[in-house]
């Protein structure tokens, strides 16, 4: 018992030495010249781009879906007219990151993860390694660059979706014009609201997609050890947000809100 | 002085008996399992050298030493004299715009069509930016290996065959000076193995590239094979023509070619 769980905790050490090796290899090949673009834009799209209706889809239905739950409280206290407001922050403080955060862990990393394991398993990364190309410039470093970057990206549209959600939801009970409910919104937003939320997506992104390569192009050479990779990618990935979030918040309260 | 420097070259370069790859008394080992025990191997310019064994002896395990994949445990390789353990990431990459390396599965990249697979290497490695002067090169290549027809395809829509050859096509496009095919003829049926075993040896004729063939096929071995070595429970039992050791005394070697054949 004792030796299983020494052995366990080499592995897990091992893990977080090996992690080490693949952050330094990261930064290392960024800046060693010969930039991927064209593989860079296609995973921008990939990402980007093919990830956009789910996460659309899901703020409609989170900014719905919040302002039908927070209604009947806030209508039992009078603050109704709050509810653009309460919405707005904690849709673009909180909700709209992290959510739109966690559907990309299960969409995009195990996707990489999948991916670059089975090419590990077809020898695909194998054979860009002996062809004197650089497998870590082309799949690794492209990859994660374009999740920093896209994570953002949607959360921007999606916050914007799940404002216009919950605009919808408040229609259905209220009179509320479109360009009050929106003036409401922007208004109650400060730069620390706005700001820290989005640079804390750039971290989100970067660990999806680290966390994708690193299963991916770690993984055993076995058709097994792609779903594993696929599966272990989802869970570090979403684990590595709430602890991202976490920190974030407190250095943002730290910052804005003393 | 730099003339003669380039003649000396030129003249090592024709050399039949220069040995381009030395396996000098290699093992290796995963965890508690020896898969190579004090490997020898020289492989001449201009040469075929079939390793032959059955599967797991290790014979995949030899040539991914000698690009650099695996380190052995002891033992040292050397590729144009230079010790392949001793190079830097920049040496290495030299060293594998030198040599081929043909997978067992082809291992086209499967994002690729076949088009895109052949420029990459070619993008890369000898940085050709010239759109007309790719298109020539790949049309060429797959001419030769007989795939002009898939050159837009992905690999998902090629069989297995046609995969190699695109393999084989991606990896001869840069002009390789030593190539290893690892079980090129693996899972393909009799007659595909004879037509990628026979592309091999007109490959190695047009190219003038020295080879090592790792397989368990005797026929691809009896096309392909200048010295045939064989391989039993990672190091090896006999080496010779293929006649000559089908002829052989050796109860091994002769079981072995009568479990394969």
């Amino acid at each position: 018992m004792a030796e299983q769980a020494i052995t366990g905790y080499k592995k897990w050490l091992e893990g977080i030495g090996e992690q080490g090796v693949f952050f330094k290899s990261f930064f290392r090949n960024i800046f060693r010249g010969g930039f991927e673009w064209s593989e860079f834009v296609r995973q921008c799209y990939e990402i980007g781009y093919r990830s956009m209706m789910l996460v659309g889809v899901t703020s409609f239905i989170m900014g719905l879906v919040l302002i039908l739950q927070l209604r009947p409280s806030m209508l039992e206290m009078g603050a109704e007219s709050i509810l653009p407001k309460t919405l707005a922050v904690a849709f673009v403080r909180e909700i709209g990151p992290v959510i739109i955060a966690i559907i990309c862990a299960g969409k995009v990393a195990s996707g990489i993860g999948a991916e670059l394991g089975s090419m590990k398993v077809t020898e695909q990364i194998d054979a860009m390694e002996v062809s004197g190309a650089n497998p870590l410039q082309y799949l690794v470093v492209t990859r994660i660059i374009a999740t920093s970057l896209m994570i953002p990206l949607l959360t921007l549209i999606g916050d914007a979706i799940g404002l216009f959600g919950g605009f919808l939801a408040l229609n259905f009970t209220d009179d509320v014009s479109f360009s009050l409910y929106f003036h409401k919104c922007i208004a109650s937003l400060e730069f620390y609201d706005f700001f820290p939320a989005l640079i804390k997506t750039v971290f989100f992104g970067f660990a999806i997609g680290f966390v994708g390569c690193y299963k991916g192009y770690n993984s055993n050479k076995g058709t097994e050890s792609v779903g594993i990779a696929a599966n272990s990618a989802v869970v570090t990935a979403s684990l590595w947000i709430f602890v991202i979030d976490a920190v974030a918040v407190q250095i943002t309260s730290l910052l804005f809100y003393r | 002085m730099e003339t003669e420097t380039k003649h000396t070259e030129e003249v090592k370069r024709h050399d039949k008996n220069e040995v381009v790859v030395d396996i000098d008394h290699i093992s290796k080992s995963f965890g508690t399992k020896q898969v190579l025990t004090d490997i020898n191997l020289q492989l001449k310019r201009g040469e075929n050298v079939v390793v032959l064994g059955k599967s797991g002896q290790g014979k995949s395990v030899t040539i991914q030493c000698i690009v650099g994949l695996l380190t052995p445990d002891k033992g040292k390789v050397t590729v144009f004299g230079d010790d392949v353990a001793e190079m830097n990431d920049e040496e290495l990459k030299e060293l594998r715009t030198k040599v081929g390396f043909l997978f067992q599965s082809g291992a086209l990249y499967d994002s690729m069509t076949v088009r895109d697979n052949l420029e990459f290497p070619l993008t890369r490695i000898l940085k050709i930016t010239d759109q007309a002067e790719l298109d020539k090169r790949v049309e060429e290549a797959l001419d030769g290996v007989g795939l002009l027809d898939a050159i837009d395809k992905l690999p998902s829509d090629l069989s297995g065959g046609m995969r190699k050859r695109a393999g084989l096509a991606r990896t001869m496009i840069v002009r390789p000076e030593i190539m290893l095919y690892d079980e090129p003829t693996t899972g393909l049926d009799p007659i595909t193995s004879r037509e990628i075993s026979e592309l091999i040896l007109n490959m190695q004729k047009k190219y003038k590239t020295s080879s090592i063939i790792i397989t368990h096929d005797m026929e691809c071995a009896k096309i392909t094979a200048d010295r045939v070595v064989i391989m039993n429970e990672g190091t090896y039992i006999a080496e010779g023509s293929f006649d000559e050791l089908k002829k052989s005394d050796d109860k091994l070697v002769r079981s072995f070619f009568n479990e394969t054949t």
